[in-house]
């Protein structure tokens, strides 16, 4: 056991340490009773583990004095329908998602998403919830569930109550890796508004090969047609800036208009809202002429129909 | 030093306990502690499909998954396939299609087509191609893979 004393003075923010740095492993099985051990603080999360394990093995994760199982909390699964909106347990995993004809036909671009999700090994165990808040700029269903409206519910312990948040997952992101979560909480839900009926929904991700690759650039767009123009028009960029983001310029400058004149100006405001770095995937440079090119196709593709 | 945790689960039908550490994966608690050395270790990183096995009637890579959360599962490896119908099919299968050159991808390769032809007993070739996606061979190509898990749907019926 590591010799580390626990003080009133320790600061909020633990050191950095390894797996090795784990005292305690727990699998609470209900939202009470993991809410309990998030408000005692120190705790490291684990759900779908996907990321979490190749994190813990080249010391990218940092991990707390308690290692928190929540795969056995059921409250946590499962697809439910209410009456405007959709709710996704946060152990709902990519499986769950491709698997669903609702999500197929209301939520079109989330599913394409789950189909472009690595491989079927790792869609059976990776989580949504996990994919949000391991918060990578270019986590797979972040860009999508952006497009639909969607929205975070995060649970703590309030005295005796349990208290709950909900925040748009577009104003989720802080920066890689960084969330809007506090430590005592715990993200339960998402929860994704049905668009129209009559809303179309791509998504666009560019890699080098399709099965197991991280998004080079992605692209949700979602929109309701009328005649020559788009109406509630929806654009969301991954992999472009330090978060996933909506591109509300880009949106406004398409809204309403006539599609065949509206895409130059798109294109320019497009440009000026994403901010993409060069990593080992591709240049910034190439990234724009990316967003520049496949933004351009999915508009003319949304508006041929 | 890490803390030890005491888990039990079914392996192969069979139930075990034992004790693992927060930072060990399920294929190191397999292949380690259990001495069950089919299952492989390519990548450790989910990108090879080596390790895959079956949990709770769902293909995963062990290497990715967390050894605590093997606790009250029931987990399936190659070893536990030696005298199972469907596993069988694709044994012989796999053998006649020349599928095999080194080996040291096929038992993930096997585990994952076992559990593709139990959820579609035929499928088409892109089923196929989309089932082992995760699951990568440097030796022979996927083509005779491809056609042994075919074949294998076939024997079955």
């Amino acid at each position: 056991m590591d010799a580390q004393v626990a003080t009133t003075e320790r600061p909020a923010a633990a050191p950095v340490s390894d797996i090795t740095a784990v005292e305690t492993y727990v699998a609470p099985r209900s939202l009470a009773e993991a809410l309990e051990l998030l408000r005692a603080g120190d705790v490291t999360i684990l759900a779908g583990g996907t990321d979490l394990m190749p994190q813990s093995k080249t010391g990218k994760a940092r991990f707390q004095r308690m290692l928190m199982n929540i795969q056995r909390m059921h409250e946590l699964r499962g697809i439910t329908e209410e009456k405007n909106f959709v709710r996704f347990g946060a152990l709902t995993t990519i499986t769950e998602l491709l698997d669903s004809a609702m999500v197929k036909s209301r939520f079109r671009a989330l599913w394409e998403s789950a189909d472009h999700f690595a491989s079927d090994q790792l869609r059976n165990a990776a989580t949504i919830g996990g994919n949000i808040c391991n918060a990578s700029p270019a986590g797979d269903t972040l860009v999508p569930l952006i497009v639909f409206n969607a929205r975070v519910v995060l649970a703590r312990k309030k005295d005796a109550a349990v208290a709950t948040r909900t925040l748009p997952l577009s104003e989720f992101f802080v920066a890689p890796g960084r969330t809007q979560r506090q430590p005592s909480e715990l993200l339960t839900a998402v929860e994704v508004p049905l668009p129209p009926n009559d809303f179309v929904s791509e998504y666009f991700k560019f890699g080098t090969r399709p099965a197991l690759d991280i998004s080079t650039i992605a692209i949700g767009l979602g929109a309701v047609r009328s005649g020559d123009r788009l109406t509630d028009v929806r654009l969301a960029f991954g992999a472009l800036a330090p978060t996933p983001i909506r591109a509300p310029k880009t949106e406004a400058a398409l809204n309403g208009k006539p599609l065949v004149d509206a895409i130059e100006a798109a294109l320019a405001a497009a440009e000026l809202e994403i901010n993409p770095i060069s990593d080992i995937r591709a240049s910034a440079w190439y990234r724009r002429e990316l967003v520049h090119n496949l933004l351009r196709r999915m508009l003319d593709r949304v508006g041929k129909h | 030093m890490s803390v030890s945790i005491d888990i039990s689960f079914k392996l192969n039908g069979v139930n075990v306990r034992t004790k693992v550490t927060p930072g060990m994966s399920a294929l190191e608690m397999l292949r380690d502690e259990l001495q069950l050395t089919g299952t492989k270790y390519g990548c450790g990183e989910g990108e090879c499909g080596a390790c895959t096995i079956n949990v709770d009637g769902q293909s995963l890579n062990s290497c990715l998954l967390f050894a605590a959360d093997c606790d009250g599962r029931e987990i399936v490896t190659i070893e536990g396939l030696a005298t199972d119908a469907r596993a069988e099919a694709l044994k012989k299968s796999f053998v006649n299609s020349g599928a095999v050159q080194c080996g040291f991808c096929t038992p993930g390769f096997v585990v994952q087509a076992w559990h593709m032809l139990g959820k579609t007993q035929h499928p088409t070739p892109d089923q196929i191609r989309r089932g082992i996606e995760g699951n990568l061979c440097r030796c022979t190509g996927y083509k005779k893979i491809v056609e042994a898990i075919a074949d294998a749907g076939a024997l079955l019926s």
